[in-house]
């Protein structure tokens, strides 16, 4: 078994790529992520493209051949990874034990979605595909609905008001505008926020994840192959890498204010990486609602049961608090598109580790942790990434 | 062929009179009304008196289908027996979701009725709930079958603006016909149809609204085929007004039934449970057929029941019924057809083109 | 799209849809919905098929605004986690009622309705909705 290095990553902006189809977005990122490894295009060995929707919006499968066409490497493994919108994050997890297990030596990870080809209520449709379609979308749920739902549940047993819970998008927003690649680099209050219209009662508008366009990459390498690359002076390693499940419907769950597959995979990605939750000083949660943000850091063991929203006002989460939370705007500012999301956060965390975030830097981060969520938490994908050199 | 009766009290009842037995019965009225004054005031500025207070309005998620499926429901609560044992389902409907498959294939499926099964989705406007009930009671009454439910039910289509849309409602009433029996709640003692070639009201395949001749539609299509199906029976069973208790006819307003009960001898205490048109429109093939179950709603053991509709086209079935001493335990099994008639809420014409799907996004 | 239009694949899933069967766990107890040959909680095979209650109560609901494709014309619509009277959880709309008029802990009756259509063309997918009880 080797260790696994982020050897290079790679990204475009998220945006409403009218210009770019699938296909450019993929390989923008993969270039990208190729050349800051510093490595040639012919010596990946196996691609993993993590994506949730190319079938139903753009009528394209096949996306791991078609991006080893298109990046002018056909031969090499490749294949699609999909696992809803944690599709991104079991996509890294995929490439991880490719590297980890020995086989490989030098893998792309690619992770992208377009939804803005589709007009809101197909994408609606595709979203709501990572739930139940009999018995869930056929009631007319849509995902937001089903969200909403954990929004009541939490403020319910925790007496949570919803003015502090919408403070996450306030949060994210502020970081964005320092990111470059981000959806919505600019700040919002959180008057806005609640003034927003309602998707379904009480989500609004604004404590939801946008709709968007972009494709985020990484190349991960062996120890062996790591000895070949001249490769700078921060060297990251991809320490902890798991995924874990959870009881597919909402509905047939007892409690609704935790996600048992964030629980159990980050458990598990702790020990493979050797640290506990204090040790760590950056992490990307995936915020597609507000509540879910503050839920996820409470599963992650980041804060106490139902105390999670107490960290937003208290300034915890700021690059400076207890735990440097979204320091690059989160799925609400930086972006979601879908399937790229849990590569974009791993993204987001070499970018922190490497000392090249700017204005929104965490001085001194060695460790950081990515939360990456399929459906509502039917799947979780948890890495750990640590600075070694 | 299995056996004819299988329980002692079957055995008991063998030598009863009448044709068959109402086991069950049960309506359903959707929540929704519209006042016809809110209809006048968008078509007429208030310029005409409608000829009814107010009509239901089936909801955006109900179609002729689903109105029936709940009536059925009542109709077999009340009838209490295990759902496999229904071998007919007979629906009479000039407003089915499809107009090539069976409302009463998908509504056998929801209850739970046994596959072996005759099932037909029938059409004689206004009428083809009682024709379902009659063709009902020749299965049970052969011998063929032991069970068989018979619906009338209507999400009727008012053309915008007409005269028709004051009065064009939506509901359904069900029965559950088995043999003779005295624990029933009323015995099918003699039935009558009557049919002439009198195009009154029509729709011609694939049109969406049906055309009607106005005046025409009174003496020589409503008036004319009830009073010749009611003086039959009469004739044929030695009847007259004064034998019956409750007399229910075809409901397309109030003062049509309410002339014709004067025209044939009967007295408007006789019409009253009977009549419920003013309430909720014209339910179409469900008309009459409700206004049988809220007479059985309050009916006594004992007493004698004359229903007459009228199907556009045209015909009038004439039903001669008489209540059993089973009617009194099974009225509170389900809900009675006044807790339909008194939920009422009222939509503006907006939201009433909207319900009906006349606004399309 | 294709899977929109499938008959087949509505058909087969009718009788749990019309009828609401669950399934009940004899190993564990649980109770779910719909019905599945092996328990979500405990993995048992032993689950029994039964026709859940048709009474219960909201436990959660929201108002869907931005409805996915076939679900337009309703919008907007309540959705909710009802909590039958067995204990059985399921995901239903409530109809026949403003959505101001809903309520946590109110008390609802199952009902027979039209979900969604596969097209102006296509068949009508039925099942059960929830309506106040009064």
């Amino acid at each position: 078994m080797s260790k696994v290095y982020v050897a290079g990553i790679g990204a475009t902006k998220i945006d409403e790529h009218w210009e770019k189809g699938i296909r450019d977005l993929m390989v923008e990122a993969a270039l990208n992520a190729i050349k800051d490894a510093g490595i040639e295009k012919k010596e990946i060995e196996a691609i993993f493209v993590g994506n949730m929707s190319s079938g139903y919006l753009q009528g394209q499968e096949h996306l791991g051949s078609l991006l080893a066409t298109w990046l002018g490497i056909p031969g090499v493994a490749a294949n699609k990874v999909e696992a809803a919108c944690a599709s991104g994050g079991a996509a890294v997890h995929n490439a991880f034990l490719a590297v980890k297990s020995g086989v490989y030596d030098c893998v792309l990870v690619v992770g992208v979605e377009k939804l803005t080809d589709a007009i809101t209520s197909d994408a609606t449709d595709a979203l709501i595909m990572a739930e139940d379609q009999e018995y869930v979308a056929f009631t007319g749920a849509s995902f937001v609905a089903l969200n909403a739902f954990v929004y009541k549940a939490y403020m319910k047993k925790y007496q949570a008001k919803q003015e502090d819970i919408a403070l996450f998008a306030v949060h994210d927003h502020k970081y964005a505008a320092n990111n470059p690649l981000a959806q919505y680099p600019k700040p919002i209050t959180l008057e806005e926020v609640l003034k927003s219209p309602m998707v379904a009662d009480p989500v609004r508008l604004l404590e939801s994840a946008p709709l968007g366009d972009g494709s985020a990459a990484l190349v991960l390498c062996s120890e062996k192959k790591l000895k070949e690359l001249q490769n700078g002076d921060v060297l990251v390693e991809l320490a902890g890498s798991s995924l874990s499940t959870e009881i597919f419907s909402v509905h047939d769950r007892t409690d609704l204010t935790s996600i048992g597959a964030t629980v159990k995979a980050s458990r598990k990605a702790f020990q493979m990486a050797g640290v506990e939750p204090k040790n760590v000083n950056v992490v990307e949660v995936h915020d597609a609602f507000t509540v879910l943000g503050v839920i996820h850091l409470e599963d992650l063991g980041f804060a106490e049961r139902g105390s999670g929203w107490k960290l937003l006002k208290e300034g915890q989460l700021e690059k400076d608090g207890k735990i440097p939370t979204n320091t690059m705007g989160g799925l609400k500012a930086r972006g979601h598109p879908v399937g790229a999301t849990g590569v974009y956060q791993v993204y987001d965390v070499v970018t922190q580790l490497r000392g090249e975030a700017g204005k929104n830097q965490v001085d001194g981060a060695e460790v950081g942790l990515t939360q990456n969520v399929g459906g509502v938490g039917g799947t979780v994908a948890v890495n750990i990434l640590k600075r070694v050199r | 062929m299995k056996a004819l009766f299988t329980t002692p009290i079957e055995k008991l009842l063998t030598k009863m009179s009448g044709l068959a037995s109402i086991l069950g019965w049960g309506a359903y009225i959707p929540i929704y009304r519209i006042e016809t004054a809110e209809i006048a005031r968008v078509h007429t500025k208030g310029g005409e008196k409608a000829p009814i207070q107010r009509k239901s309005v089936p909801g955006p998620d109900e179609d002729s289908l689903t109105i029936a499926y709940e009536a059925a429901k009542n109709a077999l609560k009340r009838a209490k027996i295990d759902p496999k044992l229904v071998e007919a389902l007979y629906i009479g409907s000039e407003s089915p979701p499809y107009a090539v498959k069976p409302s009463a294939t998908i509504i056998a499926e929801a209850l739970g009725f046994s596959r072996k099964l005759f099932g037909i989705d029938m059409e004689f406007a206004c009428k083809a709930g009682t024709t379902a009930m009659i063709s009902v009671v020749g299965l049970v009454n052969s011998g063929i079958i032991s069970y068989g439910m018979a619906i009338g039910t209507d999400t009727a289509q008012g053309r915008p603006g007409d005269e028709l849309e004051y009065t064009a409602a939506a509901g359904a009433a069900a029965f559950l016909i088995s043999k003779t029996r005295k624990d029933a709640a009323a015995t099918i003692e003699h039935v009558v149809s009557y049919v002439t070639d009198t195009p009154d009201f029509w729709r011609r395949e694939g049109e969406k609204f049906p055309m009607h001749t106005f005046r025409f539609t009174g003496e020589p299509a409503y008036f004319h085929h009830i009073e010749n199906a009611a003086k039959l029976l009469m004739e044929e069973a030695g009847l007259k007004p004064s034998d019956f208790n409750h007399v229910v006819f075809h409901q397309p307003n109030v003062k049509f039934p309410q002339r014709m009960g004067a025209m044939l001898g009967f007295k408007p205490e006789q019409m009253k449970l009977g009549l419920l048109s003013n309430e909720i429109g014209n339910t179409y093939a469900a008309a009459s057929p409700m206004g049988l179950t809220n007479v059985l709603d309050n009916a006594k053991p004992g007493e004698r029941i004359l229903v007459v509709s009228f199907g556009s086209g045209a015909g009038s079935d004439a039903l001669s019924i008489v209540v059993e001493d089973g009617i009194e335990e099974r009225k509170g099994l389900a809900r009675p057809t006044s807790y339909y008639l008194n939920r009422c809420k009222l939509v503006d014409y907006a939201v009433y083109l909207k319900y009906k799907g006349f606004i399309l996004r | 799209m294709a899977y929109m239009r499938s008959v087949p694949r509505a058909w087969r899933e009718r009788k749990i849809k019309y009828q609401l069967l669950g399934g009940k766990c004899k190993d564990c107890g649980k109770s779910f919905y719909p019905y599945r040959q092996i328990c979500p909680v405990c993995g048992s095979t032993n689950v029994e098929q039964v026709k859940l209650p048709e009474k219960g109560v909201i436990e959660y609901f929201t108002i869907v605004r931005t409805p996915p494709t076939e679900f337009k014309e309703y919008a907007p619509y309540v959705l909710a986690i009802v909590k039958l009277e067995d204990g059985t959880k399921v995901l239903a709309q409530i109809t026949d009622v403003e959505p101001n008029e809903v309520y946590e802990g109110m008390e609802v009756e199952a009902v027979f309705r039209k979900y969604r259509e596969q097209g102006p063309n296509g068949i009508i997918e039925y099942g059960i909705k929830f309506r106040p009880v009064k």
